[in-house]
């Protein structure tokens, strides 16, 4: 075994390209299909984790209970695994509720440099047995050494791992190489790495990102996932086995359950690698704000690229969907150049 | 005139803030500057100030009940469930500036009067004191079923208190929404960036309304903008109320007057202004009883 393990976003990430949409029927057929494929867990959820339905992230066709009891039902072998942002969830209204359903891993997340918000939830579920993934998101907006700095903090309250999210996409090869280099080096614990897209290197990053020690690849099947979508886990495992990694996964399962369950669900306008996601990768803005620029640039009548360049220009984080609607308007009156 | 006593517990921004707001009220007058951490920030400034300090906590105003009248706890939440029982014990007037919530909620704004009475009274959160005001504007004009705001400040006007008390911050400020603000349903959201330079504190509410009256909420809101800048001079609309997307959404922001963190950290003096303004009206009272 090559000690590499693989969290399957699909239905987490990917509820960001649905407009948070997914349905319990389909949970329930995908944890039926992925069950005992080999990879760690799957997460499931909202696309911003417990407690993140809402009117500035969108509200969620189902509610986070429904999606995780579905889930759990349908999983025996695979891990069940839930994501949280402090300042959308709490302790109490979704981590204990969680808890009780079943889940076995949490995934707790902040932008890059706020890991202290993540300490009374991430030490709360080690308190409670439960494996506790520490999430730096929007990695790309900090230097290496804070990176660095914020994953020791979530070492110190006890996470089992910390995972950077390249949220926006906008992570260059060197750039992961020198960032994951960094925290195996000076790290006792885990470390993983989830792609984004947006300049079509998902793939080729994680594939670095193992190379310099990390062992945990985050990523969904076939890509499906926030503006450009995600590492693709089909590809990157079959490029790792090609390569000799003994990865314990059965490849014909994951490519059976990408197709028959996860291509259907994909929506052409929103998935992929089209300008909007290209230039949110540029501008180094969280992935899934690209269906709320859409929407903003429908009503103010404006260009959804020249939004996002506005965004990443007042660098924006997760969580500020509501500048959008501010800086379209801005836009329309002539009180922002393009 | 004479002026009313207080101390502060907690020596954080939120502490120190208040600090230089009282130094400047006609009726307020800090006694005692409490921490534990004799070093902190805040000490040293209180002490170059020629304000009395103690590394000794709630213990000094134990010690020293005859120090202050009013008291404001700028601790945490969880110190604040330990400081309440002894603070009420001792007879002071607590404004508890954490999100405990042992208290009565007070946006001055909306409840000012109903706050007098208590004996703690809770200011709920920055994000509260910024956006119950429009929750409650709002929900006199129209029909809400949903409302929720998303707080955003900048990572260096967030202090240990605010960044260990995540959670109680998101629920005090909904519970704040519903019970002061008149909301049926609700929600907060907190956002921390970290950018450079910093970004002033901004506060976003949408409403899910049928048939909204844009002219009445339009009206609504603006002046209860103009209340809150009497003692909130930043306090600013900087979008809407606008209906997008199926939703009432209005854009508000607060530039501080940079007390002791600079101007962005609006997110200080929503609160501490708020704080003092309740105290002020309490003193102000108990010298016109003494009169």
């Amino acid at each position: 075994m090559s000690g590499i393990k693989f969290i399957d976003a699909t239905l987490r990430d990917g509820n960001h390209a649905l407009k948070q949409q997914i349905s319990t029927d389909t949970v329930e057929k995908y944890c039926r299909g992925m069950d005992g494929s080999g990879v760690e867990a799957v997460i499931v959820g909202h696309g911003n984790g417990l407690g993140a339905s809402s009117l500035q992230v969108g509200l969620a066709l189902e509610t986070d209970e429904d999606l995780l009891g579905t889930a759990r039902k349908s999983l025996r072998s695979t891990k069940l695994g839930a994501y949280l942002i402090p300042g959308f969830g709490t302790i109490k209204d979704d981590i204990d509720p969680a808890l009780d359903i079943g889940v076995d891993l949490f995934k707790i997340g902040c932008h890059c440099t706020e890991a202290d918000t993540t300490r009374q939830h991430i030490e709360y579920v080690k308190f409670m047995d439960k494996t506790a993934y520490g999430i730096l998101m929007m990695y790309h907006l900090a230097t290496t050494d804070r990176v660095l700095e914020e994953a020791k903090k979530m070492q110190s309250y006890g996470a089992d791992g910390v995972i950077l999210m390249d949220s926006a996409g906008a992570s260059t090869p060197e750039l992961v190489k020198s960032t994951v280099c960094s925290l195996v080096e000076a790290l006792d614990i885990e470390v993983g790495f989830h792609a984004h897209n947006n300049l079509g290197l998902a793939v080729a990053n994680t594939y670095i990102a193992v190379q310099e020690g990390a062992t945990i690849i985050d990523g969904t099947l076939r890509g499906l996932g926030a503006g450009a979508g995600n590492c693709p886990i089909e590809a990157v495992a079959a490029l790792l086995q090609k390569e000799q990694y003994d990865l314990g996964l059965n490849l014909y399962q994951l490519f059976d359950v990408s197709k028959e369950i996860v291509a259907p669900l994909m929506n052409p306008p929103l998935s992929g690698l089209d300008d909007i996601s290209i230039v949110s990768g540029m501008a180094g803005v969280f992935s899934a704000f690209k269906v709320h620029v859409i929407n903003a640039s429908r009503e103010f009548k404006v260009d959804p690229r020249d939004i996002f360049m506005e965004l990443g220009r007042q660098k924006v984080v997760a969580g500020q969907e509501d500048k959008i609607v501010e800086i379209a308007e801005k836009l329309q009156k002539g009180e922002i150049r393009r | 005139m004479d002026k009313v006593k207080v101390g502060i517990i907690g020596t954080g921004n939120i502490g120190t803030d208040l600090l230089m707001k009282i130094r400047r009220s006609k009726v307020l007058k800090c006694e005692i500057f409490a921490g534990w951490n004799p070093d902190s920030k805040g000490i040293q400034l209180a002490r170059r100030m020629g304000i009395a300090t103690t590394s000794e906590s709630i213990r000094y105003i134990q010690n020293n009940p005859g120090c202050c009248d009013i008291v404001f706890d700028a601790t945490s939440a969880k110190s604040h469930l330990y400081h309440a029982p002894i603070l009420k014990e001792l007879g002071k007037f607590t404004l508890d500036m954490t999100p405990a919530h042992v208290g009565k909620f007070c946006v001055p704004v909306v409840n000012l009067s109903e706050a007098l009475d208590q004996d703690n009274v809770n200011l709920v959160t920055c994000g509260g004191q910024a956006t119950v005001p429009l929750a409650y504007a709002i929900s006199r004009v129209a029909q809400v079923e949903y409302l929720e705001v998303v707080a955003t400040i900048a990572s260096k006007s967030a202090g240990k208190g605010t960044r260990d008390n995540i959670d109680e911050f998101t629920q005090t400020t909904k519970d704040a929404l519903i019970e002061v603000g008149g909301i049926k349903r609700a929600k907060a959201i907190i956002v921390l960036n970290p950018a450079e330079p910093p970004i002033t504190m901004r506060n976003t509410i949408y409403a899910i309304i049928n048939n909204p009256d844009m002219g009445k909420i339009r009206q609504a809101v603006g002046e209860m903008e103009q209340e809150i800048r009497k003692y909130v001079p930043g306090y600013r609309v900087i979008l809407g109320p606008v209906l997008e997307n199926g939703r009432v959404t209005t854009s508000i922001e607060v530039t501080g007057s940079g007390d002791f963190l600079p101007q962005y950290a609006g997110n200080l003096d929503i609160i501490t202004c708020a704080a003092v303004r309740i105290a002020e009206k309490y003193a102000m009272e108990k010298m016109g009883r003494m009169e």
